[in-house]
């Protein structure tokens, strides 16, 4: 996401004709006094309700696939010159069509194109036996109202499939947004070096305050080179400046280059096709990749629509940028993602947005990259078909900073939740482009970052940094970490970067100088591969040994099952080994890190007589490899406050171990029938409980502590006290299941199966029960 | 596919001479890292070749434009941006495009001037 600074969109003007549409939906709410239930209430509070919800209103735009007022699809030729354009005369064309009818559509395939239904275009769209080529070169012919109609009508999962067929680069990748409030240098160096590393392949950053922005570039540049090879940065701000920095090899990438879907707000925002046409070119010229951004929801904002569909217009921006000759389009609603999520089928406007990228043969860089939602749930339901299909770049932006250091504004999904997208990744088997990154390894690369940062600034007298100040920076989760910083330093280094004319070759010597050989030497054969052009062909990224991947060398080859991108072995072990992953030998070692002389083996276990005697059974492996609970209360802890309870209500105890079953049901019954009283406990090592009476059946039971995480020792003491009870033959109040509203099973079930496998481990069939020493429980 | 050592900069020096070693004797300047004329040339024919003229077309353009400077770049960006230029201007502009070989950037402002005229986007 780009346009703030870039445009200076007059947002506020246009967000009120929105307002209106949504106060008025909210009035006719209020209108109905009457307090609501608390279901209601309830349902009220969560916070999917803080979104806005815009009623259709086409005459303002707010519609997602279709508007009355949209054109019907039209073309006519005539002398190999485009004299009608969906539906508007040549003599009628605004500055939008005129540049389309003239360099935007294949007038040899215009025919054919313009002549297949709909559906059929839709279905060849979907079809995996339709290859992508044929999809490129009939939309080639297709007028922007044709593209929009033959998109409305795929359904979600068809979005999905078309997508992954269309996307150009075979390949799937991601772009992160690096930026912080106070524009710190050691930070963004930091956090470059962070995002390279966690896989980016492209790194935009952006200044809450201009003037800071050569600064920025610098920074970032020496992070991302310490992070990971072939990172392209971008560096985002008004056109001048952005393309200053990028003709001295500061930065690598733009997509700074507005597009919009009518002529009153193209000159708004103070541009025609002919002037970002150039602009482009101007990009190329100096050797920088670049892509064009539009999106649903900026014509909506600036009161500008003209009673179009937020496809339609898209549509004609997507026709003008190919027509410019941009390699791509950053799309998918970016500023304006929410405003297309609050109209119904919004969503699937975004998506289809950039299908029809991809269909025009151009990079898709998709989106995702503003907070659509105030619900966790909606903004993945946004995001996750997009993943799921693969995409040139799956975030236009994924904010890799925490939210409030977004200087773009929050991304749909940023730093908080890195984490939930690795294992996105690894729960559906595909390739976001991120990795896992150890602790070390991160912290090693921050380190290695905010030192050559700070290096190369002092080198050049730019500013100088504390070592307070640098190892703040190490350790930030955000800038809120750095304390007071000495914010004019910054300015004063930006300045200094401007106006010394500073280039990539002084950052390159500076590093250099200062024992970066390494860093040095990776931006320089960086600077060398670019001067080759091929990263400026479609969806171009570098991999980390610098070879380009693109529509080119790497063109996607999707067609159906068994074909197409699917991660190597070895990425896909990347993909699966997040750090959270844990097998069997990682619970032994940990529960050995537990482990005590306590439970030590006292003799065999024979049957008690005294009626006040229970028997407390515990599974094989308790006292051997077992000697945590799922709750984290030691197995002994959870012992003793049995032992005590069962003592309280005049009973004695006795623990004994059963060898020839992992089964609580059968080991309880087992202790009960040991047991002089009838009574018996079992405990499972995870800490599972029950008590069982000599004549019940094996799966029967008293009482159950079947959540074993949410067991507390007085949930223990009673159980005991409870056994006790039973054992006098009376009839307490059961001990209740500590039930809560926590995902239990996702978290412990993993850990359960590791120590059931313990378990089993020491089970043998007929082995006889051991009874266990009680010293040094009380 | 890394650096082709034979591929010149705007300067003429080849890439592989863009060394390290060459930063520290303090050789290199900016048009060492600005991309030479051929080069885009040889991309707009990749373009070409995968059902891309638009990319290809700009691409030529570029080429036309690396024989100019930065400042005058951006000073016709700004001439073509809306109500910045009378038709008169911006063909004046092209015609001085056309006369020192860039006749690509020239066509665009040719076209500019009389679509600016009649959607009255001229100053």
């Amino acid at each position: 996401m780009t346009e703030q600074a870039a445009d200076g969109r007059p947002k506020l003007e246009g967000s009120r004709s929105l307002e209106v549409v949504m106060t008025s939906q909210l009035a006719g709410d209020n209108a109905d006094t009457e307090v609501p239930v608390g279901r209601v209430r309830f349902m009220d509070a969560q916070r999917v309700n803080l979104d806005g919800f815009a009623r259709e209103e086409p005459s303002l735009g707010l519609v997602a696939l279709h508007s009355p007022d949209d054109p019907e699809p039209g073309l006519v030729v005539s002398a190999g010159r485009v004299v009608e354009l969906d539906g508007v005369p040549e003599v009628s064309f605004d500055a939008i069509d005129a540049y389309i009818a003239r360099h935007g559509l294949d007038l040899d395939v215009s025919s054919e194109a313009m002549g297949l239904s709909d559906v059929e275009f839709a279905r060849r769209l979907v079809s995996p036996d339709v290859p992508r080529a044929e999809i490129v070169r009939l939309s080639a012919g297709a007028t922007p109202a044709k593209l929009a109609r033959v998109l409305a009508l795929l359904r979600p999962a068809e979005l999905v499939q078309a997508m992954t067929k269309m996307r150009a680069r075979r390949t799937p990748s991601n772009q992160a947004h690096v930026t912080n409030r106070l524009d710190d240098p050691l930070l963004l160096a930091a956090d470059c070096a962070t995002a390279a590393a966690f896989g980016f392949r492209e790194i935009e950053t952006t200044v809450p305050v201009l003037a800071d922005a050569p600064s920025n570039a610098v920074a970032c540049l020496i992070g991302a080179a310490v992070g990971a090879q072939g990172v392209l940065m971008q560096c985002s701000v008004e056109e001048a400046l952005e393309l200053e920095l990028g003709m001295r090899g500061l930065t690598s990438y733009a997509e700074t280059v507005s597009l919009y879907g009518t002529e009153q707000v193209f000159v708004d925002g103070d541009d025609t096709p002919w002037s970002k046409a150039f602009l482009t070119s101007a990009y190329a010229s100096r050797g920088m990749k670049m892509r064009v951004s539009s999106g649903a929801g900026a014509e909506v904002l600036m009161a500008g629509a003209e009673g179009r569909s937020m496809l339609y217009l898209e549509a004609r921006c997507v026709a003008i940028a190919r027509a410019i000759g941009a390699q791509g389009v950053q799309n998918g609603g970016i500023d304006g993602a929410s405003v297309a999520a609050s109209v119904p089928r919004g969503l699937r406007e975004l998506m289809a947005e950039n299908l029809m990228v991809m269909m025009r043969n151009l990079e898709s860089c998709s989106g995702n990259d503003a907070l659509m939602s105030e619900s966790d749930m909606r903004r993945t339901s946004r995001t996750l078909p997009i993943v799921l299909a693969g995409s040139d770049f799956m975030f236009s932006g994924f904010g890799s900073i925490q939210r409030y250091d977004n200087m773009f504004g929050p991304s749909n999904f940023n730093a908080e939740d890195i984490d939930d997208f690795l294992a996105m990744q690894r729960d559906w088997g595909i390739d976001g482009g991120l990795r896992t990154v150890s602790a070390g390894q991160i912290k090693a690369l921050r380190t290695s970052a905010a030192e050559a940062c700070r290096a190369v600034y002092r080198h050049l007298g730019l500013a100088d940094f504390t070592d307070e100040h640098l190892s703040r920076a190490v350790d930030a989760a955000g800038s809120k970490d750095l304390g007071e910083t000495d914010t004019l330093a910054v300015v004063s280094a930006a300045q200094a970067i401007r106006e010394g004319g500073l280039t990539v070759i002084d950052v390159v010597a500076a590093l250099d100088d200062n024992g970066y050989e390494a860093e040095a030497e990776r931006i320089m054969e960086m600077t060398r591969t670019r001067l080759a052009g091929d990263y400026l062909q479609t969806s171009a990224i570098f991999d980390e040994s610098l070879r380009v991947l693109s529509l080119i060398t790497d063109p996607n080859d999707y067609a159906g099952p068994g074909t197409g991108y699917e991660p190597s072995p070895q990425r896909l072990r990347e993909i699966d080994a997040i750090r959270q992953e844990r097998g069997v030998e990682d619970l032994r070692a940990e529960q050995a890190r537990f482990a005590t002389s306590h439970l030590a083996v006292a003799g065999p276990a024979g049957p008690g007589h005294d009626p006040r005697d229970v028997v407390i059974g515990l599974s094989p492996a308790v006292g051997r490899d077992v000697w945590r609970c799922l709750s984290g209360l030691t197995v002994t802890e959870a012992l003793t406050e049995l032992l005590a309870g069962l003592e309280e209500e005049g009973c004695v105890g006795r623990l004994v171990r059963f060898n020839d079953t992992v089964d609580l049901g059968r080991i309880g019954l087992a202790a009960a029938r040991l047991a002089g009283s009838g009574i018996g406990i079992g405990l499972q090592g995870k800490g599972t409980a029950l008590i069982h009476r000599r004549d019940l059946d094996p799966l029967a039971n008293l009482e159950l502590y079947s959540v074993a995480p949410s067991v507390t020792r007085e949930l223990y003491r009673l159980l005991g006290a409870n056994a006790a009870r039973h054992a006098r033959g009376d009839t307490p109040d059961p001990a209740r299941n500590p039930y809560s509203d926590e995902a239990i099973e996702a978290r412990y079930h993993t850990k359960v199966i590791s120590l059931m496998a313990l378990e089993r481990a020491w089970v043998k069939d007929g082995a006889s029960p051991e009874e266990l020493s009680q010293e040094g429980l009380r | 596919m890394t650096s082709d050592p034979m591929v010149q900069a705007l300067s003429g020096r080849e890439v592989g001479e863009l060394t390290l070693e060459a930063v520290r004797r303090g050789e290199l300047g900016l048009p060492d890292l600005r991309i030479h004329p051929e080069t885009l040339e040889r991309q707009a024919a990749v373009a070409e070749a995968h059902a891309n003229p638009q990319l290809a077309e700009n691409l030529r353009r570029a080429a036309e434009l690396t024989r100019i400077s930065d400042d005058e770049v951006l000073a016709i960006y700004s001439a073509l941006r809306p109500g910045r230029s009378t038709p008169q201007q911006l063909a004046e502009l092209a015609a001085g495009l056309a006369e020192r070989g860039l006749p690509r950037c020239a066509a665009l402002l040719t076209e500019a001037a009389e679509v600016y005229a009649r959607r009255g986007l001229c100053a």
